[in-house]
Formats: structure tokens, sequence, C-alpha cells
């Protein structure tokens, strides 16, 4: 029962000595639960208030769209709008599974996503285990800032300088490597800058990383030293083993998201050149679904994206658990 | 104070200074070869994050020619206003910034009301449901219903094509969500709500009266992250919008820069190529200069907000 109450005293409690607890709880159980949800609802009809928008939005754009994911089984029908239309099984994720295509978006899109998870995961590790050596207070706290900006700069102006400095002739990176055709156009090229930019985008998370190193117990580090570590030593036994934590639970995280990889970048740096490297999943699916109206092609697509992360995450969660103990459930 | 010693062991004598951030002691070679490799990395990272803003900047002021061919480095050359004059005088941009403004003030706004009460009632340990709600907010994060099932809610909302398909759907951040929630419960001491209890209050006096004015911290954090998702948004006007009218700044920036790259070989396109190389460090710096402007203000904040979430354990 709650132990911080506003009004009277809670309902009735199941053991009440008048009652005998075997029969008659059969017959009073009723009005109990009735009551007790009243009751429950005047205690805390205020929290129900504030959180009512939160929980309405909720409800409208994150589970209406769920329940909409059985088009991807119903033959779209504009009459019948959401939820109309003949089922039709598992046609429409036969039909992506033996599209020319298919080979191509799912080699691209593991690709990319490799590249972008391991380059995600291992920069800002790396940038805040350095940061966190940095001695001085304000030296620190520049860095900080300085790494943290490209989190507000949009990845339209992103890409945009991406393709000023890779311009050959005169961009700053394109006349060092001194390139002859566009970058752009070179179809390999695409994921290791779209993986570099994510690295670096990636620069929210060096700071709960950060705030983990910061949590880290001196005494360790002062029996590290006794034991005559270097500087180097502690950072390998004492810093990364206090990040793996996070650092883990970040992992899991990204690998639910292996095949969401990153619309907006990929589809801004594609054109006609490389796009048998560069079309994945995701713009597959908002070139057929929204662009030639293809619903229900579209959504059973989306849905096997959906599953197979879910499936990774999945499988992540469990070998963290079985490694180092920690784990998302 | 120290002077550099033989082996990496330190003294076991009595005056041992534990390893902390603020005092250098016994130093080795290896310790300095560490040190050099480190600040070596660190400026690395800051100079490829600051020199390419520095190179906009300066190349938003030369002359467009010199910037082609390759001559601008480290300070403007021909030092021309030709460019921003372009950017002022494009009624498209305006058009954009302002419907980027509106969208992410309003959205915003938005965001900070549906968020912030709901973060609160989560955080009332003696709310029970809370962890109902918790777990089917968390649910949301990992399933969803996908593009074409939230475009067809859309159209049945009447929100495509319109102002409000930027402001509703994105209303609620479950991350933000926990975010909060973790700020309220760490940070708001429970002898305040006990307090409060004795004078009277009830939950929503308490949190209009007493949790709010104490938040300032948490409200700057979220109500930063949801603009900077607003301002930056581009996707949501690509998609859903149809009407050049009312799309932001992004998506007219994205068909100003974006639209004209690596097919430059016919004489049209070299044209059109042209004009947007004038303009284009100009718009880069127009688009991206409020947030960088606000940016170092709020940025102690900032920091603090990044551990408080990840505090959330």
């Amino acid at each position: 029962m709650a132990t911080q109450s506003l009004s009277a005293t809670p309902a009735a409690p199941a053991q009440d000595s008048r009652r005998p607890s075997s029969v008659a709880s059969g017959t009073t159980k009723k009005p109990n639960i009735f009551k007790r949800i009243a009751q429950h609802f005047r205690r805390y009809w205020e929290l129900w208030l504030l959180s009512a928008p939160a929980l309405i939005f909720v409800a409208i754009f994150a589970y209406v769209p769920m329940w909409g994911i059985q088009l991807a089984f119903r033959k779209f029908d504009p009459d019948k709008g959401l939820t109309g239309g003949d089922w039709v099984g598992f046609y429409y994720f036969k039909q992506f599974f033996h599209s020319p295509l298919f080979g191509e978006i799912m080699t691209n899109t593991i690709r990319i996503s490799l590249w972008t998870l391991v380059m995600g995961f291992i920069f800002p590790i790396i940038l805040a285990l350095l940061i966190n050596q940095i001695h001085s207070t304000k030296v620190k706290g520049f860095v900080q800032t300085v790494t943290y900006m490209p989190h507000f700069i949009s990845v339209v102006v992103i890409v945009s300088m991406l393709n000023i400095f890779l311009t050959p002739g005169s961009g700053i990176i394109g006349r060092f490597l001194g390139l002859k055709a566009s970058w752009a156009t070179r179809r390999r090229s695409l994921p290791s800058t779209g993986s570099l930019k994510s690295g670096s985008i990636a620069d929210g998370t060096p700071s709960s990383n950060l705030a983990a190193l910061a949590g880290v117990d001196t005494s360790l580090y002062e029996a590290a030293k006794i034991d005559g570590a270097g500087r180097w030593q502690l950072i390998r036994t004492v810093d990364i083993p206090a990040i793996m934590p996070t650092a883990g639970i970040l992992l899991i995280l990204s690998m639910g998201s292996v095949l969401n990889v990153g619309f907006d970048k990929i589809f801004l740096m594609q054109n006609s050149l490389n796009l048998p490297a560069t079309e994945v999943i995701s713009t597959y699916t908002y070139k057929i679904g929204i662009l030639n109206s293809q619903f229900s092609y579209s959504t059973a697509i989306g849905l096997f994206n959906t599953v197979v992360n879910f499936v990774f995450l999945i499988t992540a969660n469990a070998i963290s658990k079985k490694i180092s103990e920690t784990s998302i459930f | 104070m120290s002077t550099t010693t033989v082996t990496p062991a330190p003294k076991t004598s009595g005056d041992e200074i534990p390893w902390n951030k603020h005092q250098r002691q016994h130093l080795t070679p290896g310790d300095w070869v560490a040190s050099i490799i480190i600040y070596g990395l660190i400026a690395l990272a800051v100079i490829a994050v600051l020199y390419p803003l520095w190179f906009v900047v300066i190349a938003s002021f030369s002359n467009p020619n010199k910037v082609a061919a390759g001559d601008v480095l480290l300070l403007p050359k021909g030092i021309t206003f030709v460019g921003y004059a372009k950017v002022f005088a494009n009624a498209r941009i305006w058009r954009g910034y302002l419907n980027t403004i509106i969208y992410s003030v309003v959205g915003t706004a938005v965001n900070l009301a549906v968020t912030i009460p709901c973060a609160f009632a989560l955080s009332r340990k003696e709310f029970k449901p809370r962890r109902v709600i918790l777990f089917l907010f968390t649910v949301t994060m990992f399933i969803a219903g996908g593009l074409i099932p939230n475009y067809l809610l859309y159209k049945q909302l009447g929100l495509l094509n319109s102002m409000w398909v930027f402001i509703l759907p994105g209303a609620v951040s479950v991350y933000n969500v926990i975010v909060a929630r973790s700020f309220f419960e760490t940070s708001i001491p429970e002898e305040l709500f006990e307090a409060a209890q004795l004078d009277g209050e009830s939950y929503l006096g308490y949190f209009f009266r007493i949790v709010i004015p104490l938040s300032s911290a948490i409200l700057a954090v979220i109500g930063l992250y949801y603009f900077v998702g607003h301002w930056n948004d581009f996707m949501t006007g690509l998609i859903f919008i149809t009407d050049d009218e009312k799309q932001p700044l992004q998506v007219v920036l994205q068909q100003l820069l974006l639209v004209v790259q690596g097919t430059a070989t016919n004489v049209d396109a070299a044209a059109q190529q042209q004009a947007a190389d004038q303009i284009k460090f100009g718009i880069i710096i127009v688009s991206t200069l409020p947030l960088m402007v606000i940016y170092p203000f709020l940025q102690k904040y900032f920091n603090k907000g990044v551990m408080l979430g990840a505090v959330k354990g």
C-alpha cells in the first residue's frame, strides 16, 4: 500500500479476520476491485492528468502505426484504408526476397551499418578516454564543447561540407588525396565517409562515457599505481573496465538499430552513379513506398527490417549478459 | 615537485599522493610519451572539428573563384559580400527560415508541455502504474510501425502538407521522458514533497510551484535537445510536405545545395553549379549560426544534462 497518502485509509485488507479467506473471497472480491480502482483515481488523478497528453500522443503516434503493420500482410485497398484490404499472407515478403535488387540492398545495408556500428562505438570511447586524461578542467571543458559541436549541425550542412571538401581540385581533402573524379561517384567511398561522419556525430555518447569515467573511485587509481602501473596501464586497467557497462549498453541499443542505417545521410549522398552501392533498406522503402505508392510492399519490407533489428537486439543482449553481466533486459 | 624516476613504481613513503587529475607526480619517460600521444590525438580531433567550420566562415567572405581554385586555406582571399547579398535576397531562404523558426519554437513548446509533466508523474514512486507505462513507452523505442503506416495515419489525420506534422507526431520522445524522469528522481529531494504535503499541497500544486522552478537545468537541456531536433529536421519536410511554401530551411538547403552534384558535365549544370557555389557558404553559415551561438551559452547545462541521462542506470 502507498506509504504517502494524502487522503484516508487504504481499502480493506484481504486478511480481515471477519472474512474467512477461502470461500467468501470469491464473492467479495469484485466490489473490492472497483472500489480500489476508484480510490486509486481519487488519489492519483493529478498524476494521470499530468501524464495524459504524453500517453495520448504515444498511443496515437506510436501504437496505431504498429497496428497498421498488418498492412504488410494485406493488399492495400485505397477505399478501405489502413486495415481493410484482402489478406495475402507473405506475398509481399516473397516478392521482396525474390526481387533482383534484394541481394544488392541487403549487402549495402549490412555493410554500411556494420561500418557505422564499429565507428560509432570505437570513436566515442577513444575520445572519452582521451578527454578524461586531460588535467586542466578548462581545457577539458573546451575540448568537450568542441567535440560536441557537430551534434548541432544538420545533416544537410554536413553532407554539403563533405562535398565541398572532397571536390577534386579545390576541396582540401580532394586535393590532398589527388582525386581525379568526383568522390561522390565512387561506389566504395560512401560507406567509409558515412561511417566517419556518424562517428563524429555520435559524439553525443562520449559524455555519458565521460560521466562513467568521472565516477571512478580514485582509490582504484591509487591501488593500481602502487602496483606499478604506468599511465597507459592505468588507462587499460581502470578506465576501460569503468566505461564498459555504459558502452556495452549503448552497443546493445545500437545493435537494435543495426539495419536502420541512417536514411538522412545516405539519401543525401546518393546519386545515379553510386546507387548500386548505396541503396539501402530505408531509402528503398521510401522510394517505392512514398514515391511509388506501393504501400503494402513497402510496409512488408519495413516489418522485415524491424524484425531483424529485434533479433539482433535480443542476441546482443544475451551475449552481453553472458560476457559481462550487463544487459538491458 | 617531481623529478623523473627510473622505474614507474612510486615510493611507498608516507607522502604518497593518490593519482588525481590536478597534480603531476613521478613522471617517467613512458608517461611523457603517453602524454604526447594523448594530447596529439586530442589536438587532431579538435582541429578536425574546428577547421571545416573555420573554412566555411572564411570562404563565405571570399571570392568564389579563388575558393574554387583552392587558394583559400587559412584566411579569406578577395573579400566580398556578394555571396551574402545573394543569400539575403533569396526569398525561398527567408521563407524556409521563417518556417523553421515557427516549427521549432512551437514544436519545442509542445514537446516540453507534454514531456515534463509526464516525466514528473512517472518519477513518483508511489504511483503504481508507472512500471507498466514505462514498459509501454520503452517498447515504442524498439518496435515502430514503419514509414508507410505512419504516412497513412498522418493522411487520415489530415497532417499531410500541414505545419502540424512537424509538431504532433514527435511531441513525445520517450528517451527524453526517461532522462527527465531520472532528473526528477535524483535531483528533487523528497523532503520538499513531504513539506509541501504538510502545507496541504496537491500534486499539481507541488509540481507547478516547487518542482518547475527548480528544474531550469533539465528544462534547458531537454528543451535544447528538442529544439535542435526540430531545427535540423530534414526528413519530415521531405516526405510529408508537398507545398514548397511550407518547407523548412533544411529542405530548402537540400534543394539549393545538393541537387546538383557529381554530374556537372553539361553547360547548364555547370552554370547552376556556379550559382550554387556563390551562395553555398553563406547559406551554411546563415542556417547554422543560431544554434552555434546558443550552444556555448547553454553548454554548461548540456554537460550536466548528459551526465544526468547517464545516471539513469
